[in-house]
């Protein structure tokens, strides 16, 4: 009958992780030959899969060609089986296509398109499994794809959401704590210079609140900074052994 | 980071969606007992040297009670001697799935510091985490994931004790299964009742046990009195299919085989079933939540206007007197049938540990005994306890366990004693907890939160509030009135405008959101006034020192509402809300004294004028008031002339209202109102406001039959027409008509209710034929009035927000909280002037006086004494020679009637009109008493 204890008293939440711990991250990078670049993430029962190819020449209306820098092209999707109930539109929908943008807006903020005038770059992620944070787990794993394309990007972009219970954030929420109720919200981050790349919350919170949601969001976006970085160099590791053979 | 766990997937299947959830192990959770050297915790909480003394366990313990135990035997868990349990995840979760109270009631102890509860989270931990296996219930999966638990801290102590000394733990469960299953395991399991029996330090716990399963077979002979409630499954497929109804059982209080059960529809509409007869209330108990079953058509019943108490000896489930008074009820006339059903199922039990006194048994040796609940409402509980002897006279609380269907009686367990009935104090106390005032003094985490003293105004502040010391300002209060929190000022303005102001204490400068303080009194809500006491909902250096507004020349802080008052051909009024000001009160004067400046001509200085400014324009303000149909209604209020030394009453008067009463009240309507407006204005969304809804018309159904019984019309269409129809009602020759009839009219009223702004529609306020109203005037003794403060203070930016302050689930959570508070202080208010009448008949012997029937039942009448505002139940006997109609002009002779203890009443016995076998010859009367002569 009482809903779930997001946090318990001996600061728990649901699945037994403390308030500022994230989740499980597990990837690989370089799943797909044919594309330039693609990774595969796993943020506990999250999981996404990330897809770029260029830069290359724009393709259709040429109208939105850049003079001074590359057009970047995001397409978000969720598979028909990746949630509880089967999805009837795997893509298309509103909540896809803002998701796109942002992810859009993300990347143009992180990628340095400067260099690449003239041509576009498209970025697909689908998520497979959908259990929370799947604005961040996409980032995630396209930050890792671009990165694998080659690409070059002002830094890692590092994305969580931060939950607000009992006056206390907490980091990297599972589809059960983000449907309990919580004002959440998404923060990306370039975690070196610390700059915010993408801040989304449609939830209403008092704004004494913010800043300590916020801080606790930057501090998970490092943290998912570290994991990301030591999957980077073990894939570079890998590949440089392969080549050297 | 991410390292020390490992990973394990948890299904659940709940209908056809298939929930996949992630479920971490942890091995960074410490067992937390003082004794152990392998865990880092930072502080245990588990005592090194956990001593209970104990038959059973000689050597240190620490205790572990499974689901059940916890539920049941809650009261022993509380006592102070058991200390040094483990809570387990498993136990605790359950707990709160299946008992909210009890939930709390465990957390509280957890909070405890005394008690040294630790709460393991095993189903996190790495090692005592278990997966629920094929085809087992997930009742014996926790029962499994309990014994898992209680092992590893067996083998866990044993190997992580540093000297060895033999702590262990000790599983309590009451399950047979569980507790076999444990000892096969080479675990030290005792059922709970072997445990605490074998206490040495306090035997008289084994008196609190709640009865478990098997006991209560023996204590009810075989025959089943009650049908059988069904199971929750098909209580729900029911609900769903409309053949029962969903509601909160309401018992009478007049009559014990009598309830109704308030349905709550969709949106406004509610119904309301009748229950009659015992089996048909089947083990119901006042508030529960319960399934009816409406009873065809032809089975409906009209509530009967008998009253009847259970009383006298156990009826030893022989249901044959019962049957004989159901009779009774049934011959109710034909005319005015209700919906009538019946239970068929407890959704939830509300049960809560209630006070009463022991009727001993009359088999002296006889361990069992009825206790009889000081509410009515509640039935009358069997328990057992060896000390009876020594319970009988008291007023003690008594929890219950349980009702099973072939007892007559539900079946519960001694809580505690509160002292010798009759005891002021005692009754107080029992007063206080029946209607959950919370009294117990304040924290010290509480008092940490009040200023230091002595307190004088900081330069920061002063420089941010504007100086208003110029102003004359005093205060009106009743007579003795320590927690002063108004006071007014009037002046003329320079253009030939009036300027009024209203100062109400700051009370939210002192009390920040969200510490120990403020929480503590956003859970009283209200400070309560019993007669000759005062429960405070903020301490007293607060309530009347720091911020009330007495003249003792000490700055304070204010609010202010002003407001311009436009003289000429319009009235208008302007408010407006200056920056908080500080002010040097006056005078504080009472409504007496200002009534006298008033009207003493000679008197010409500040402080009279200004008074006389208010007075003037306060009538003017009434007079609007009234044009826009704002109702005055009367009710008897009683006021106790106390002895200042015994507390014992001496005499009584009611309250007399003067005019300046009513000057102070009109201004503080208006503060109300113009602040209500503004802080809606400036938050829609999360405004407090407090409402009061009209009426429906059946609730004017006794108004109209007592109005034409003088063939007086009362119009209720509007509170307009009832405000004049009430003004022109008027009988020759019988003045106290009109009062009488005031009376009637406030007893039609709907309750007012606070609410929030974004959570509701409707703002009206009957009573005061106002579009919106709230509570700003008194912060002192309201906690609403402290969020109106708040609100205030940030609409015109002289604080700042805070998160709880915006939230309107939060706002209207609080606001539910405070109407509770407000009805409950009503309450206790009533009964303890209830009390202190008895107290002061008791003094004063017989009485005779004269009295108006209020009302006509079946077999009594009720009769108000004016003189007293006392109301009573006429004699119980049936009147068929004569008939009584309302307000019939009656005379009685007043006694008190302590022959029930715990139910002393008023009895009243009627020597006017004669009847004969019902009236009495008119009793002497000590002549000190009888100055007593009506004259209204
Ligand atoms: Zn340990």
């Amino acid at each position: 009958m009482a809903g779930l204890e997001l946090l318990s008293d001996q600061g728990y939440r649901i699945d037994g992780r403390k308030a500022t711990e994230l989740r499980k991250v597990q990837a690989r990078m370089g799943v797909f030959a044919q594309a330039d670049g693609s990774a595969y993430l796993e943020q506990g029962n999250t999981k996404a899969l990330a897809v770029v190819y260029g830069p290359h020449e724009m393709r259709g209306s040429r109208s939105r060609t850049r003079h001074d820098r590359a057009v970047i092209n995001c397409q978000y999707s969720m598979a028909t089986f990746s949630t509880a109930e089967r999805k009837r539109r795997p893509h298309g929908d509103r909540k896809s296509t803002e998701m796109s943008l942002h992810l859009k807006q993300t990347f143009e903020a992180a990628i340095m398109t400067q260099l690449y005038p003239r041509s576009q770059i498209d970025i697909y992620v689908k998520i497979l499994q959908s259990d929370g944070g799947n604005y961040s787990v996409c980032v995630n794993a396209a930050t890792l794809a671009v990165i694998d394309a080659g690409i070059p990007m002002r830094d890692y972009v590092c994305a969580c959401t931060v939950g607000f219970v009992d006056e206390s954030p907490l980091a990297d929420l599972c589809y059960a704590e983000e449907s309990g109720g919580v004002s959440s919200l998404a923060l990306a981050l370039l975690p070196r210079s610390g700059q915010i790349a993408l801040l989304q919350m449609d939830a209403r919170l008092h704004q004494d609140n913010l800043d300590s949601m916020i801080e606790a969001a930057m501090t998970a976006c490092k943290g998912v900074s570290k994991v990301l970085d030591e999957v980077v160099r073990q894939h570079l590791q890998e590949v440089s052994v392969l080549s050297r053979e | 980071m991410l390292k020390s766990k490992t990973f394990v997937k948890k299904t659940r299947s709940g209908g056809v969606v298939k929930i996949v959830r992630e479920h971490y192990l942890r091995d960074d959770i410490w067992c937390g007992s003082e004794n152990c050297t392998e865990c880092k915790q930072e502080s245990a909480v588990l005592q090194r040297d956990a001593c209970i003394e104990s038959n059973l366990c000689s050597y240190p313990h620490y205790l572990i009670p499974d689901t059940n135990v916890l539920l049941q035997q809650i009261d022993v868990l509380e006592d102070p001697v058991i200390r040094n349990v483990i809570i387990l995840q498993t136990v605790l979760q359950e707990v709160r799935h299946r008992s909210a109270p009890v939930y709390k009631r465990v957390k509280d102890m957890i909070h405890e510091k005394e008690k040294h509860f630790y709460t393991f989270t095993n189903e996190h931990h790495r090692e005592t985490f278990i997966e629920r296996e094929p085809g087992e219930s997930a009742n014996d999966c926790n029962d499994r994931a309990i014994r898992v638990a209680a092992k590893w801290y067996s083998q866990h102590l044993m190997k992580s004790q540093s000297d060895g000394d033999g702590l262990r733990v000790v599983l309590l469960t009451n399950d047979q299964g569980n507790k076999q299953k444990a000892e096969e395991s080479s675990l030290l399991v005792y059922k709970c009742e072997e445990y605490i029996k074998s206490l040495i330090a306090n035997p008289e716990l084994v008196d609190r046990l709640a009865l478990s399963n098997d006991d209560k077979n023996e204590i009810s002979s075989s025959k089943v009195l009650f049908p059988e409630h069904l199971p929750l499954s098909k209580i729900q497929a029911g609900i769903k299919s409309g053949c029962f109804l969903q509601g909160t059982f309401r018992a009478s209080r007049d009559n014990y085989l009598e309830a109704t059960v308030f349905v709550q529809g969709e949106g406004e509409d509610s119904t309301e079933v009748l229950i009659q007869g015992l089996q048909n209330l089947n083990r119901a108990v006042n508030q529960d939540v319960v399934a009816v079953q409406l009873l065809p058509q032809s089975q409906w019943v009209a509530p009967s206007s008998v009253v009847l108490q259970d009383e006298g000896t156990a009826k030893d489930d022989s249901a044959e007197e019962e049957e004989e008074e159901e009779e009774k009820l049934k011959i109710s006339a034909e005319v005015a049938r209700k919906p009538t059903g019946k239970v068929v199922g407890i959704i939830k039990r509300n049960w809560r540990p209630f006070c009463g006194m022991l009727n001993v048994s009359q088999i002296k040796e006889s361990t069992r005994h009825l206790f009889t609940p000081a509410d009515r409402r509640i039935p009358r509980i069997r328990i057992e306890t060896r000390q009876a002897s020594a319970l009988v006279g008291q007023r003690i609380m008594v929890a219950i366990d349980g009702w099973p269907k072939y007892s007559r009686y539900p079946n519960g367990h001694f809580v505690r004693s509160l002292g010798s009935a009759g005891d002021k104090d005692t009754e107080q106390e029992v007063l206080l907890l029946e209607h959950d005032v919370p009294h117990q003094p304040f924290s010290q985490a509480v008092l940490s939160f009040l200023p230091k003293m002595p307190w004088s105004i900081t330069p920061e502040d002063m420089a941010k509030r504007e100086d208003l010391r110029r102003l004359t300002v005093c205060s009106v209060d009743p007579p003795g009135c320590t927690d002063i929190d108004d006071a007014l000022h009037c002046r003329q303005l320079d253009n030939g405008n009036l300027e009024v102001g209203v100062h109400i204490a700051d009370v939210s400068h002192f009390i920040r959101p969200g510490n120990a303080l403020d929480k503590e009194a956003a859970n009283r809500g209200t400070t309560v006034y019993l007669c000759g006491k005062r429960i405070d909902m903020v301490p007293e250096l607060l309530s009347s020192n720091l911020c009330s507004l007495r003249s003792d020349y000490i700055l304070k802080l204010y609010f202010r509402g002003s407001w311009l008052l436009f003289h000429g051909f319009n009235f208008l009024l302007l408010p407006f809300f200056p920056s908080p000001p500080y002010v040097l009160v006056q005078a504080s004067l009472t409504y007496a004294e200002a009534q006298m400046r008033i009207d003493d001509a000679t008197k010409n200085d500040d402080i009279t004028e200004s008074l006389r400014g208010l007075n003037k324009l306060a009538k003017i303000l009434k007079r609007q008031r009234i044009k826009k149909g704002a109702l005055t209604l009367s009710s008897l209020e009683v006021r106790f002339h106390v002895d200042s030394e015994t507390h014992d009453p001496i005499d009584l008067q009611t309250k007399e209202l003067m005019e300046t009463n009513s000057m102070v009240e009109e201004f503080m309507l208006l503060a109300n109102i113009s602040v209500a407006q503004k802080i809606y204005d400036e938050f829609p969304d999360c405004a407090m406001l407090r409402k009061h809804p009209a009426p429906p018309p059946s609730n004017y159904e006794i108004l109209h039959k007592a109005s034409k019984s003088k063939n007086v019309a009362i119009h209720t269409d509007s509170a307009k027409a009832l405000a004049d129809s009430l003004d022109m009602a008027k009988v020759d020759c019988f003045p106290y008509f009109n009062t009488l009839l005031r009376i009637l009219a406030t007893r039609c009223m709907m309750q007012a209710v606070y609410f929030c702004s974004g959570m509701d529609s409707d703002f009206h306020h009957y009573g005061l034929a106002s579009p919106i109203y709230t509570h700003f005037t008194s912060p002192i003794r309201r906690y609403a009035d402290i969020i109106v403060h708040r609100l205030l203070a940030v609409a015109i930016g002289a604080d700042t927000t805070y998160p709880d302050l915006m939230d309107k689930h939060k706002q209207s959570a609080l606001s539910n909280n405070l109407n509770y508070r407000h009805k409950m202080s009503q309450y206790a208010q009533r009964a303890s002037v209830a009390f202190h009448t008895q107290l002061f008949f008791k003094s004063k012997g017989i009485l005779n006086e004269e009295g108006f029937v209020l009302f006509v039942r079946k077999n009594a009448i009720i009769v108000l004494i004016p003189k007293f505002g006392l109301e009573g139940t006429g004699p119980t006997l049936k009147v068929e020679q004569h008939t009584f109609s309302i307000f019939d002009k009656v005379k009685v002779t007043i006694s008190l009637d302590d022959s029930n203890i715990q139910h002393q009443k008023i009895r009243m016995a009627l020597t006017h009109p004669v009847i004969l076998g019902v009236s009495v010859p008119t009793p002497d009367v000590e002549p000190q008493a009888k100055k007593s002569k009506l004259d209204r």
